[in-house]
This record gives structure tokens, C-alpha cells and sequence, in this order.
């Protein structure tokens, strides 16, 4: 028995430059508005690019985005509905606002057909919003995504840390292209993920400085765009995270 | 117009298979479909035989049809999946991702929506015949 759908995976994704799944051991430490906002940056600089919510049982970049009312369009496959000037990608497009319980297999099944259906055409950036931990979604993207970069969020937590350093580890047991981990919800100065990510020789890309306006400034894209948060990825972006002029290999 | 996309996806991993075999040429490819994904078999095999690459030209295609059984995890009750009492938008999620069943089913015994997926899911290729 064989699954085709698996055959086709990469070749949906053959005109896509880059593809970074913004990834975190744990919950709660801002990868959604992370991977929302660093979409809108790249896209605002006149990159292509799509985004993708694999937070299957608890979606909530349409939220942060203020998306409703779309739906693929179905040709061949389904076309990812523009919005924001950005190709976006929700399993919201097929659950609405209702609760979608899947077990391990399933999320597996969903995310197979999604990649598997889902024409995304050419793209320089294709961002991925990953659920937390170190489950299906991640090994998914590890079997499944040839071109994969992992982007690693946390905050200054121990907590936070205790997890992510099990997804450092396992993503360089298996020697997975990381491009490198942000500290988000800095508030106190300190050296310990900076020094952490450097143990494990994982770039250090910068911090996010703890944003007080950040809440108010969901599910409206432009204030999301004003606020510190957003300025400093957008530090973070110039500094590291430069768009390659397009054509050019970007690893 | 998911058939086109299934299809393209049985096109490309019968080609796959086939040169990891080391065939000429494949002369069967029985595929099973399952019921959940509410596939349209005609568009399927039109879209079939027109994608098909140059070394499925000659091939046999057998599609076999296969119910979607479904299994309460809470109870055990076991029923089988029949897309007729659905509206239209909740069908048509279920064909384009049928794991949003979960959004949509429920155990018709005790309501629950934490159900396995016995047999039916989506698009197999059961076996491949061709010549060396």
C-alpha cells in the first residue's frame, strides 16, 4: 500500500525559496504572533510570501490577522486566498469557529493532505506557524519538507527554556537547518538563553522586548506593525533575516 | 476540484514506485478510495487518464471503492459514514480535509467526536503490475 499523497508533497513546494516553521518546545510564548507578524514584514518589503497556520486543533493567526470571510479557491487542488498581501492558509477555511479534536494520527492525515493539495505557486518565503512541543506537526515537517528552516522562539522563562532545549536537541540530533532562536518577552537583562543557544550552536537572532500594547493591537494588522514588538523583529529580520534577491539559492 | 490534485499526487508516486522497481513500464494500478473523502470517481479517473505520464500510458486502471467505517474511542460504537444527511459546506470540508469530520461527527451513541477512522479514509495505491 502506498500513500501518493506523500510523493507530492515537495513538489507543491518546488517554487518556494524558503520555508521557516516558527517552532517552540512550549505554548504561550508568542510563535503565532511571531510567525503572523514576521509574514506581514517580509511581505510589506515586497517579498512573496504565504503563510501557513499548522496549529491544527488551536488555529489563531486569522485572529491576530483579522481574517474571515475567505476560501481557497478550488482549481486543481486548492489557491490559498490572498490576504494582507500574503498567500494565507488555515485549517479555519474548513472548521469555522468549531472545536477540531484530533489525535496524533489525524493531525498527521490533515497535514499530509493539506501540504498535499495546497498550491502555493512561487513563493520567496513560506512562513509556518507550528503547534508547541515536539509532536506530530514537528516530526511531520522533519519526514516531510525538504527545504524546512526552524525559526525558535522562546521567552526568558526556564520553563519556556526546559522544552525548547528539547526541541533544540532534537533538531540537531537529526541535523535539521535551524536558523536560530529569538528571545521573546524580554523584561530583565540577562545572558542565560543567549548563552544556552550558544552551548547547542544555535545562532542567537535577538530579543523581543516585553510589549504591553501588543494585546490591543490584535486583529488590527497596521497597529501590529507600530508596535515595539514588531519593530524589534523587524531589527531582527535586517539583521538576520535578510531577504535573498530572488533566484538565488537560500541555503 | 480535489480529484485533480489526488490524481496528479497517484500519477507522480506510481512513477515513483515503478522506477524504484526498475520498470519499463506499468501494466496495472488498482487503487482504493475511501468514502469519507466524498471522491467523484469519474472526474477522478478522467483526470487520471489525463495526467497519466508516459510510463502509465498502456496501464490498467482498476479503481475500487471502499466504505468509511468509523469507531467511537469513548464507547466503541462503530458506524458507518454516509455523507447524505450533511449539509453542503460541512461535506465539502470533509472532502478537502477529511479530518474535520472531528469538527462535524459525532458518536450517534453516546456523542462523543474522539472516533478512529477504521477504513475509508482517502486515496491508496493497493498494488502496482508492470513489466522489467
Amino acid at each position: 500500500m502506498v500513500d501518493p499523497r506523500l510523493s507530492i508533497v515537495n513538489k507543491r513546494l518546488a517554487k518556494v525559496e524558503k520555508i521557516i516553521a516558527v517552532s517552540s518546545g512550549k505554548g504561550g510564548v508568542g510563535k503565532s504572533l511571531l510567525a503572523s507578524t514576521l509574514a506581514l514584514i517580509l511581505s510589506r518589503r515586497g517579498q512573496r510570501v504565504g503563510l501557513l497556520d499548522l496549529d491544527f486543533t488551536s488555529p489563531s493567526t486569522h485572529v491576530i490577522l483579522n481574517i474571515e470571510g475567505l476560501r481557497p479557491e478550488e482549481k486543481e487542488g486548492i489557491i490559498p486566498p490572498r490576504a494582507h498581501r500574503m498567500k494565507y492558509m488555515s485549517i479555519i477555511y474548513y472548521s469555522g469557529d468549531e472545536p477540531t479534536p484530533l489525535r496524533g494520527e489525524d493531525m498527521s492525515n490533515a497535514i499530509i493532505e493539506l501540504f498535499a493539495i495546497t498550491r502555493w505557486g512561487a513563493l520567496d518565503f513560506l512562513v509556518i506557524d507550528m503547534p508547541p512541543g515536539i509532536g506530530d506537526a514537528t516530526l511531520d515537517m522533519i519526514r516531510l519538507i525538504e527545504k524546512i528552516d526552524f525559526l525558535i522562539v522562546t521567552t526568558p522563562s526556564k520553563l519556556a527554556f526546559e522544552t525548547v532545549n528539547k526541541l533544540m536537541r532534537l533538531l540537531k540530533d537529526l541535523r535539521m537547518p535551524v536558523i536560530g532562536i529569538i528571545e521573546n518577552m524580554k523584561m530583565e537583562e540577562s545572558n542565560f538563553i543567549r548563552e544556552k543557544a550558544g552551548e547547542h550552536n544555535i545562532p542567537y537572532l535577538g530579543e523581543i522586548r516585553f510589549d504591553r500594547q501588543l494585546e490591543a493591537s490584535i486583529g488590527d494588522v497596521d497597529k501590529l506593525l507600530r508596535t515595539e514588538f514588531a519593530q524589534n523583529l523587524r531589527e531582527i529580520v535586517s539583521n538576520r533575516l535578510r531577504p535573498r534577491p530572488r533566484g538565488r539559492q537560500t541555503r | 476540484m480535489h480529484e485533480w490534485a489526488l490524481a496528479e499526487a497517484v500519477n507522480s508516486a506510481a512513477v515513483e514506485v515503478g522506477e524504484k522497481e526498475g520498470l519499463k513500464e506499468i501494466t496495472e494500478l488498482n487503487i482504493r478510495i475511501g468514502g469519507l473523502q466524498q471522491i467523484d470517481l469519474e472526474i477522478f479517473e478522467f483526470a487520471l487518464s489525463h495526467l497519466r505520464a508516459p510510463m502509465l500510458k498502456n496501464a490498467k486502471i482498476n479503481l475500487k471503492s471502499e466504505e468509511a467505517e468509523l469507531k467511537c474511542r469513548a464507547c466503541g460504537h462503530r458506524w458507518s459514514f454516509s455523507p447524505k444527511d450533511l449539509c453542503q459546506d460541512v461535506s465539502e470540508s470533509i472532502h478537502f480535509i477529511p479530518e474535520v469530520a472531528h469538527t462535524y461527527l459525532k458518536c450517534s451513541e453516546c456523542g462523543s467526536p474522539d472516533f478512529e477512522i477504521v477504513r475509508g479514509r482517502g486515496v491508496w495505491i493497493e498494488s502496482i503490475k508492470g513489466v522489467r
